[in-house]
């Protein structure tokens, strides 16, 4: 049977428990940092030491800790990119700008369980041996940023924030800083520009990777809510320990959001790939199934930016048996809830967020409420990303609203197929082209069927002269 | 019209310009501050950041226009914003935002921001609140609501005096 396994929910939603400092240190809050604090270096073989940072991010390489905020990059590989011959400061910067449609699992950390994020956090920070620190939350988490801040104050009256932390020489300042409505400024490098107070713009990589050239051109570390949480955990269990958690290359655990149409949506944490995107759906522990009397039509595995799956659609997944690699015919719904098996059936598990889709959805409805909201966010500096998803919108809206034509399927989907590829300067590009490109490849049948439908209707009402269907409102 | 910003408010505006290396870096956080004190941000207030931060009006009047959550006109006294995305759609959220409009007498086939006569209540669609699982949601002001059935969105209105 499958089953939650929680490390970071631990806590957060025990009654009685509170976000305030006195509790957290009561359930064994900032115990790990003391620990990490108080590491002395390690002698080596041949004489030298290997200093209490070092050792630290050696534990997350060991951890096999992978990103939580959509990429699902090595934790480890990205802190050892961090650019430490420079001179300049490091900088670190919490993600919590939390906007992929789909998700909501730093909601409940940051208004739940503040201190867990700020003690990771300043674990993090000791590790790559970074002084100042930012915590960028979107804008539409007003109460969020205010509880971040009593954390914060808190964390400093006692001595875990600010100069000479616990009396180490460790110095660390961390704050808030409040985006203001755009989904682009989660994307690491726009967040950076943003938080430089300027237009949330992403930057070209090559040559602007954060952890060469970052915040105020320095390198920075870009971590999401959720990776932060972890690195606590692992100084408290290490990185061995962690990795023993969820499956090989996909370790320890994930907070899956779940919604759209199942019986108990809600945040459930899983050892990565201990549970099936079925079991997720149907087991009574998570989403308890569909609504009486429905059937599973699509899935959308990894937040509205990922590839949609189709009910019964079939994959070939790659398994070691025996020593052997063979590849397995995989039900979607048999899919481990991991980075790559994901990933070899075409999608990803992105920021974890499962939206569930019955029969009774207007799949071509679906569609055009997604589209809308890349047509809205796109920040318009790539030509093909600013007018290939408002195209998009336009077509799907056009197809929603009675205007639609036959060929609007192969129309989205040559549009869709000419944005992604390098042609843009960030991840928007593919981001906002997968769900079109799935949902029109997958469900082509009803995409033509109401173009044709449409073009029909149209065609009478030319004949007769009378209109058949009210003026589409919005 | 002079504008002043009270010497509280500007004590905690000096306090967050602290926060960075870069005085620049302060402009989001010093627009929310002033879009908090006075409801939307003027074209003296933008001129009011500029100065305080060293930089040109231009400079914090392309973040008023491309940040959706500042306004350059005053919204209603209650903004209520209603998620417009996929999970909060397919938990019936396009029927609350039309149950807000038709209440409050407003069109309720437009999504962007429509305030009421007397100023009172601003209702507009906004994306993903990173609340999905527990939809619809809004926000009501700086307050989060889930799970909103067209009962409890007459209890939030009735609770705004
Ligand atoms: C369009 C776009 C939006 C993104 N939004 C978020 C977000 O809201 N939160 C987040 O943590 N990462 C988001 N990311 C991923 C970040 O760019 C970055 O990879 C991540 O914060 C790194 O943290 P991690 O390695 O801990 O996952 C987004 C990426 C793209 C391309
Ligand atoms: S891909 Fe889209 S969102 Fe990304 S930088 Fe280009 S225009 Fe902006
Ligand atoms: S879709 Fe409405 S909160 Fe996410």
């Amino acid at each position: 049977m499958p089953q939650e396994f929680k490390l970071i929910l631990k806590h957060l939603d025990n009654p009685g428990y509170t976000p305030d400092i006195e509790c957290y240190l009561r359930h064994g809050g900032y115990d790990a940092l003391k620990k990490a604090l108080a590491m002395s270096p390690l002698d080596l073989a041949d004489g030298k030491k290997k200093t209490p940072q070092e050792q630290l991010r050696d534990e997350v390489m060991k951890s096999g800790l992978r990103g939580r905020g959509g990429a699902g990059f090595s934790c480890g590989l990205k802190w050892s990119f961090a650019d430490r011959r420079s001179g300049k400061p490091i900088y670190l910067i919490c993600n919590a700008d939390e906007s992929e449609p789909g998700t909501f699992k730093d909601r409940q950390i940051i208004h739940k369980d503040p201190h867990q994020l700020i003690e990771g956090m300043i674990i993090s920070c000791f590790a790559n041996d970074v002084k100042l620190a930012y915590i960028y939350i979107r804008g539409e988490m007003p109460k969020g940023a205010k509880l971040l801040n009593t954390a914060l104050k808190e964390a400093r009256a006692k001595g875990f924030l600010g100069k000479n932390i616990l009396g180490s020489g460790y110095d660390l300042e961390i704050h808030v800083h409040r985006g203001a409505g755009a989904y682009i400024c989660g994307e690491e490098t726009g967040l950076i520009e943003s938080l430089e107070g300027k237009r949330p713009y992403p930057r070209i990589k090559p040559p602007y990777f954060p952890a060469v050239l970052g915040l105020y051109m320095c390198p920075t570390i870009v971590n999401n809510v959720e990776t932060l949480c972890n690195v606590k955990h692992i100084a408290t269990m290490g990185g061995a320990e962690f990795a023993k958690l969820g499956t090989p290359n996909n370790t320890g655990t994930r907070i899956v959001s779940l919604s759209g149409q199942v019986k108990r949506p809600g945040y459930y944490e899983i050892e990565v790939g201990k549970a099936t995107i079925g079991q997720l759906i149907n087991d009574p522990a998570f989403g308890g199934g569909l609504r009486p009397g429905r059937s599973l039509k699509a899935v959308i595995p990894g937040g509205s930016s990922s590839k949609v799956l189709k009910a019964g659609e079939k994959f070939k997944l790659k398994r070691k048996v025996e020593g052997k690699d063979v590849e397995v015919e995989t039900d979607m719904l048999d899919l481990p809830y991991d980075f790559d098996s994901l990933q070899q059936a075409g999608t990803m598990s992105g920021s974890s967020a499962i939206i569930v889709i019955d029969d009774s959805v207007d799949i071509v409805g679906a569609l055009a409420n997604l589209s809308e909201f890349y047509a809205q966010e796109s920040c318009g500096q790539c030509t093909p990303c600013r007018e290939g998803s408002l195209w998009m919108s336009k077509t799907l809206h056009r197809l929603t609203h009675g205007g639609g034509r036959k060929q609007d399927a192969e129309y989205l989907a040559k549009i869709a197929d000419n944005i992604p590829g390098g042609k843009t300067i960030c991840a928007f590009g593919e981001a906002c082209s997968w769900p079109v490109q799935s949902f029109v490849a997958k469900f082509k049948d009803e995409f033509v069927a109401k173009g044709a439908a449409d073009e029909e209707r149209r065609a009478k009402e030319a004949a007769t002269g009378k209109k058949e269907l009210a003026a589409a409102p919005h | 019209m002079s504008f002043t910003v009270p010497a509280n408010l500007e004590a905690e505006i000096d306090e967050l310009i602290t926060h960075y290396p870069v005085k620049r870096s302060a402009s989001l956080m010093l627009l929310h501050a002033l879009q908090e004190h006075f409801g939307h941000i003027s074209p003296e207030a933008t001129q009011w950041v500029a100065r305080k931060l060293g930089l040109q009006p231009i400079n914090v009047h392309e973040l008023v226009t491309f940040y959706p959550m500042f306004r350059q006109s005053a919204p209603g006294k209650y903004q209520i914003k209603v998620c417009r995305t996929l999970s909060c759609a397919l938990g019936g959220s396009h029927q609350l935002h039309e149950h807000f409009c038709t209440k409050l007498g407003l069109d309720p086939h437009a999504h962007g921001l429509q305030t009421t006569k007397d100023g009172k209540f601003s209702v507009e669609f906004v994306e993903c609140l990173a609340g999905c699982g527990m939809a619809p949601v809004m926000m009501c002001n700086e307050d989060f609501h889930e799970g909103v059935s067209t009962a409890k969105a007459d209890q939030i209105l009735g609770g705004c005096k």
